[in-house]
């Protein structure tokens, strides 16, 4: 039985969390809206809402001066390179834990968290220094590595969590009908997996994308991607609001639009599936 | 059962991650702890001898110490407090029925999705700049001088960002948390006549309990390394230098490597209360 209200009730619910999703959302929807004005626009007192010269000249600038595309390409490959090589490591891992566990894989879990927890600037320097050594600082195979393995505890918890609900009684049958190693994981546990594979994908793409630690810190002009793009922009020189609003709105769009997707493995992902 | 054979291949399955993990978490934090007890300076004259604790004890004298403490706990407490009890209000609304419950929620958690320099300086260029921000537009069409954001409200300011940023993460999760919830005890407590504080109090709130430790821990871990959203803004200037911000400004700016790892040490310290607190959480879970 569904709970019955009234629909004065369910108008007032609406109005209320419309008015403050409104709220929460607006200084995303003032930066793309900024993105389209003149810099004489962006910054006019009273503002313009809607009634303004819709322009693209920001986002044609924006890719002229700076190159915009060069640092998307180091952002698409950092991030989608190192959710790809983390899942390599992280399905086998995870899939080892879930379907053959011992009495320590508990113990391992908690341990592959408790290195999500280190702090970052507390190994900053020997990062930097191993990375200055190894020819590794500003290199987008560098940046690829550090954020594959800070995304690593995550890729295997959700992975693991997934895997879990997998029934075994499936994988006992496949055995008995004489499935080896190989047949069970091609053709039984594959199909039934990808859900949460892909799930778990989305996610990193998305916690890398938006890394901004190390991605500051260990790229200067080559392999710097989108995050240490827009802090360029922290000294500004004139005006500069409409193209900081285009700059902007080119690195969270997709993010955004992958994110709407992924809400409920955010909660999963983040929270190493303690809440559900 | 599985054979030994199978069990073998799990263990070689599970020591890449393994391996790579232990590696990334012991080289650099035993480099860390061997720097932390030496003399250290890259940029003047490099490794000048082992010193003890002294690197400690001067981290901790020195007249940045207090004050970056003071604005880690000030930022991370602040955002909590906001982003908790918000959360628990806005999951509790969305948890309504209503029109457009979708898209609501679509609005609510996009500003997770914004990289933390895209948002720290869209609040600090187009909201708080005491010129041209949205917000001094506002403050003058109320005849108010503008108020100087992030220097004269420095802490509330870089507060208000990141909290931004946190309450969708807070919302999300209690909002999963609350559809959890059995709804014909809610019912039954509607219909004994419980009043809507009274049915907060005793049903929603209990059963919310564990989703808000989880919150708390897991935004403690986080918000402790916030660094980008203080980077682009005022870069530890008017008084928001936090803990992190302080060790980066050690060992990167002033190439003080040696202070710069005691002080990254203590901040593993702290990071591993919450971590541990967290886990046991979470290892219970694992249970079931």
């Amino acid at each position: 039985m569904a709970r019955s209200v009234t629909t004065q009730r369910k108008t007032l619910n609406t109005a209320i969390a419309w008015g403050i999703g409104l709220v929460l959302f607006f200084p995303i929807l003032w930066t793309i809206l900024t993105s389209f004005k003149t810099e004489a626009q962006a910054i006019a007192d009273p503002p313009v809402w809607f009634f303004f010269d819709w322009t693209l000249e920001n986002y044609r600038v924006v890719q002229e001066r700076s190159n915009y595309s060069r640092f998307l390409w180091n952002s698409i490959i950092i991030a989608g390179g190192s959710t790809i090589l983390g899942m390599i490591i992280a399905i086998p891992a995870a899939w080892s834990m879930a379907f053959v566990p011992s009495n320590r894989t508990k113990d391992i879990l908690l341990w592959m968290l408790s290195t999500k927890m280190l702090p970052a600037v507390g190994v900053l320097y020997p990062i930097y220094l191993i990375f200055i050594q190894l020819g590794l600082l500003d290199t987008r195979i560098g940046l690829t590595i550090v954020l594959m393995l800070i995304n690593l505890p995550i890729m295997v918890w959700m992975l693991y969590t997934y895997f879990k609900e997998i029934p075994g009684e499936i994988l006992e049958a496949a055995r008995m009908d004489g499935a080896g190693l190989r047949e069970e994981i091609l053709y039984v546990l594959t199909p039934m997996a990808i859900p949460g594979i892909a799930s778990t994908v989305l996610l990193n793409i998305i916690l890398a994308w938006n890394e901004a630690f190390w991605t500051l810190n260990l790229t200067a002009a080559r392999a710097a991607p989108l995050t240490a793009f827009i802090a360029s922009y922290s000294s500004p020189e004139g005006l500069f609001y409409a193209k900081l609003s285009a700059a902007s709105t080119m690195a969270i769009a997709p993010i955004l639009i992958l994110g709407w997707f992924s809400q409920k493995q955010l909660v999963r992902g983040l929270t190493f599936g303690a809440v559900k | 059962m599985s054979t030994k054979a199978s069990r073998f291949s799990a263990r070689l399955m599970l020591a890449p991650a393994v391996i790579l993990l232990l590696g990334w978490m012991l080289v650099p934090l035993t480099l860390t702890l061997i720097f932390s007890f030496q003399r250290f300076l890259p940029l003047r004259g490099g490794f000048q001898g082992w010193v003890g604790f002294e690197n400690y004890a001067r981290f901790v004298s020195s007249s940045a110490f207090w004050p970056a403490i003071q604005a880690t706990v000030i930022i991370v407490g602040g955002v909590l407090l906001i982003t908790v009890i918000l959360g628990i209000l806005l999951a509790i609304l969305l948890d309504q029925p209503m029109w457009g419950q979708g898209i609501v929620r679509i609005l609510v958690i996009a500003p997770f999705f914004v990289m933390p320099t895209v948002s720290g300086l869209v609040w600090k260029n187009m909201f708080m700049d005491p010129n041209n921000g949205l917000l001094s537009h506002l403050w003058r069409y109320f005849g108010a001088d503008p108020v100087i954001w992030l220097s004269d409200a420095s802490m509330l300011s870089i507060i208000l960002i990141v909290s931004w940023q946190w309450l969708p993460f807070a919302t999300l999760i209690l909002l999963t948390a609350i559809q959890s919830l059995d709804s014909e005890q809610l019912e039954a407590a509607e219909m004994d006549g419980a009043p809507v504080l009274s049915r907060f109090w005793h049903i929603i709130l209990p059963h919310l309990s564990r989703a808000v430790t989880i919150v708390i821990l897991i935004q403690t871990i986080f918000l402790l390394a916030i660094f980008a959203e203080i980077f682009v803004t005022t870069q530890g200037s008017f008084g928001t230098r936090t803990l992190t911000y302080l060790i980066f400004q050690r060992v990167l700016e002033s190439q003080n490597v040696g202070l710069g790892s005691a002080g990254g040490i203590y901040a593993v310290i702290l990071a591993n209360i919450f971590a541990l607190l967290l886990m046991r959480i979470v290892g219970k879970n694992l249970d079931r």
